[in-house]
């Protein structure tokens, strides 16, 4: 098993009448709630967090992309990633990814990716995400019609940057280079890289074309996840791939404490705070008219819009999240058994470890990250035994002597 | 009013089929829909084709037509109309269009400026000025569509919904469905900033032009009356009161005088 650490890095100020008094946390949330003062902390701190895991052997820690986004304050998850490539020097950066059909010329993304992927030695796990409607097409303007096949179109120059030795013309669509010429180029000739799907026949396809990793990204848990990686699963033997779990991966939110009863009493208020304030999204963002194909947008259609759902502002409780798999929370007996459950049901070789939640405290993150390390991964660890030696799907960084590390400061 | 698929050629051999909706007698009328598309049994096309013979094609997207994966610009869009045009046989009929219509109907007649003698364009899209947003189409919730798109939603909700509720879950399903193709191939125009520079194109307009406005557009200020009259050579504006956005479907009868003076 591979274990990724990873903080969505919220903004723990949110006021508490936010959902009556704001339509959204994301896209038009003013940034006047946001203070960069206290952000200054924030952001170190959550980088302090993220070091930490990587000392607790996390095999990965993990940033994303988000825009305008009040749980999400990583616009430029590659700034993150560099700073985490100085200071760590065995996790893989998991980087979450870029978006890649925002940066112009994308070969922007096979620029960065590589000098993240050379300072840290090939430690760089790439993440391509289509991305949601409200950063893509509400946030950063794509055309949402468009939007996939712009993706596309990036996906194939960045993949030939990497892997031309010399410079080439690229007459794209959506982008035109007399010269692409990739310097520096990555470590690693072929840096894993992973997808952020939401069920569509298109991304499992995708995924298989090229032996990516699928990535299942959601909030609302291992149970509610069944139905659609048992799609993906199917469709691998369809295609007459082999069933590796490494070619899937799956984000669940995880809190750990000595006790259940603990967990209930020091957590409890930190999910509320995600889940009943973090995750408030103005519907008419959620979705824009023709990002989604229509096969997709049938068996998926969501019935938020009506005036009455609009103002249902009613909380989902502890006992709602843990019992329907929304969070994993308890004593480390307790986290480990349905971590078994999980992996199991939705045959995963990949976690993302939400172990940062809402507003929560340095202290209580760094103990939750703690025994989730020390009392919980040890006994998953050898979940995939036939798989052990699949190393398809990971990063192969360069020896450890050869490599540079980072001058202790003051140094 | 009839209507009939009709195959359209495009690039590379790319066939798209179009649904044309056409009735009446008197000279051609084209007319370009809005966003929402047509309505059903569209009653602006029942009145205008007493006096005309209308031709109303649908976009790719819009109820069965089909086949706009090479539409993606403005451009593309522009000359997909005139391949419509063409294979409909037509000449030289008067030039219509609604709101994302009227855009598309400008910028046809700043192409082919001779082509087209007559012109109306009904709360055209294609401007922007930062003192008047545009309100944003693809955020809005389908509850709030009557509010934005008529001066009296209580009279001619209706009309929009087809007698549909748009809190009934069931109901409102079924137009995310819909909604999704037909804004799908409305955003290749229209999002996020519903302007292709046509305010740089309208110069070339050589037809006498009717800019008509419902008083109470929320969806595109009625301002812009005079930003499309003052741009367009031979050009008019008609600002008509207790209609909104949806004027032609609101006060008809007015819109239809105004068409019949363009008539040569």
């Amino acid at each position: 098993m591979k274990f990724t650490w990873f903080n969505l890095m919220p903004w723990p100020y949110l006021p508490d009448d936010f959902r009556e008094k704001y339509r959204s946390v994301w896209v038009d949330i003013p940034s006047s709630l946001y203070d960069p003062v206290k952000g200054h902390e924030v952001y170190n701190t959550y980088l302090d967090e993220l070091e930490y895991a990587e000392s607790l052997g996390y095999d990965g820690i993990g940033v994303n992309e988000h825009h305008a986004n009040g749980y999400g304050l990583m616009p430029s998850p590659n700034i993150m990633a560099a700073t985490l490539a100085r200071r760590t020097s065995k996790s893989a950066l998991v980087v979450l990814g870029n978006s890649i059909a925002l940066y112009n010329p994308p070969i922007r993304v096979a620029e960065e990716f590589a000098m993240l992927d050379v300072i840290s030695g090939g430690r760089l796990l790439a993440g391509f995400p289509v991305g949601t409607s409200m950063d893509t097409n509400y946030c950063y303007g794509q055309i949402p019609a468009l939007t996939r096949e712009k993706y596309k179109e990036a996906h194939d120059l960045i993949i030939k940057c990497w892997e031309a030795d010399e410079p080439f013309a690229w007459n794209g669509r959506y982008t035109q280079l007399r010269y692409a010429n990739c310097w520096p180029k990555p470590i690693q000739k072929n840096p894993p890289i992973f997808i952020p799907g939401g069920g569509s026949l298109e991304t499992y396809d995708f995924c298989l074309d090229y032996d990516y990793v699928y990535c299942y990204l959601s909030f609302s848990g291992y149970k509610r996840a069944k139905q659609l990686m048992d799609g993906y699963w199917q469709r691998v033997e369809e295609r007459g791939k082999d069933l590796s779990p490494y070619r899937a991966g799956f984000a669940q939110t995880i809190v750990v404490a000595e006790s259940d009863a603990e967990a209930e009493r020091d957590y409890r208020q930190h999910i509320d705070y995600f889940y009943n304030r973090c995750l408030h999204v103005y519907p008419g963002f959620a979705d824009a008219p023709g990002y989604r194909t229509i096969k997709t947008l049938k068996a998926n259609v969501t019935t938020q819009m009506t005036r009455q759902a609009l103002g249902d502002v009613s909380k989902m409780s502890w006992d709602q999240l843990v019992g329907d798999g929304y969070v994993i929370a308890g004593s480390p007996d307790t986290v480990v058994s349905r971590m078994q459950d999980l992996i199991t049901s939705l045959r995963v070789g990949n976690i993302f470890c939400l172990l940062h939640v809402g507003d929560m405290s340095k202290d209580k993150c760094m103990r939750s990250t703690r025994l989730f390390a020390e009392e919980v991964m040890p006994k998953l660890r050898d979940m995939w035994p036939e798989y052990a030696d699949d190393d398809r799907f990971w990063i192969h960084p360069i020896d450890q002597a050869p490599r540079a590390a980072a001058a202790a400061v003051g140094a | 009013m009839e209507s009939r698929i009709i195959e359209v050629e495009g690039p590379r051999g790319i066939v798209s089929s179009i649904r044309v909706y056409q009735g009446g007698s008197g000279p051609d009328l084209l007319f370009q829909h809005g966003a929402g598309g047509l309505l059903p049994d569209d009653p602006f096309l029942a009145r205008l084709s007493e006096h005309f013979t209308v031709h109303a094609p649908l976009l790719p997207g819009f109820e069965d037509s089909e086949g706009g994966e090479h539409l993606r610009t403005m451009l593309d869009f522009t000359l997909h109309a005139f391949d419509v045009w063409e294979t409909l046989g037509l000449t030289r009929p008067l030039l219509a269009g609604h709101s994302m219509g009227g855009m598309l109907a400008a910028e046809m007649a700043a192409v082919a400026p001779h082509s087209v003698d007559a012109l109306a364009l009904l709360c055209p899209a294609g401007l922007w000025r930062d003192e008047a947003p545009v309100t944003d189409l693809f955020a809005a919730l389908p509850f709030e569509l009557p509010g934005l798109l008529l001066h009296d939603p209580a009279k001619h909700g209706v009309l929009l919904s087809a007698g549909g509720d748009f809190n009934d879950p069931e109901f409102l399903t079924e137009f995310l469905v819909g909604n999704a193709r037909r804004l799908g191939t409305a955003g290749k125009l229209l999002f996020p900033i519903p302007d292709r520079g046509l305010g740089d194109r309208l110069y070339r307009i050589r037809a006498r032009t009717a800019v008509i406005w419902g008083a109470s557009d929320r969806m595109i200020d009625p301002s812009y009356a005079d930003d499309f009259a003052g741009a367009i050579p031979d050009a008019q504006a008609i600002v008509v009161g207790e209609a909104g956005h949806m004027v032609p479907y609101e006060q008809p009868e007015r819109v239809v005088e105004v068409l019949l003076g363009l008539r040569s």
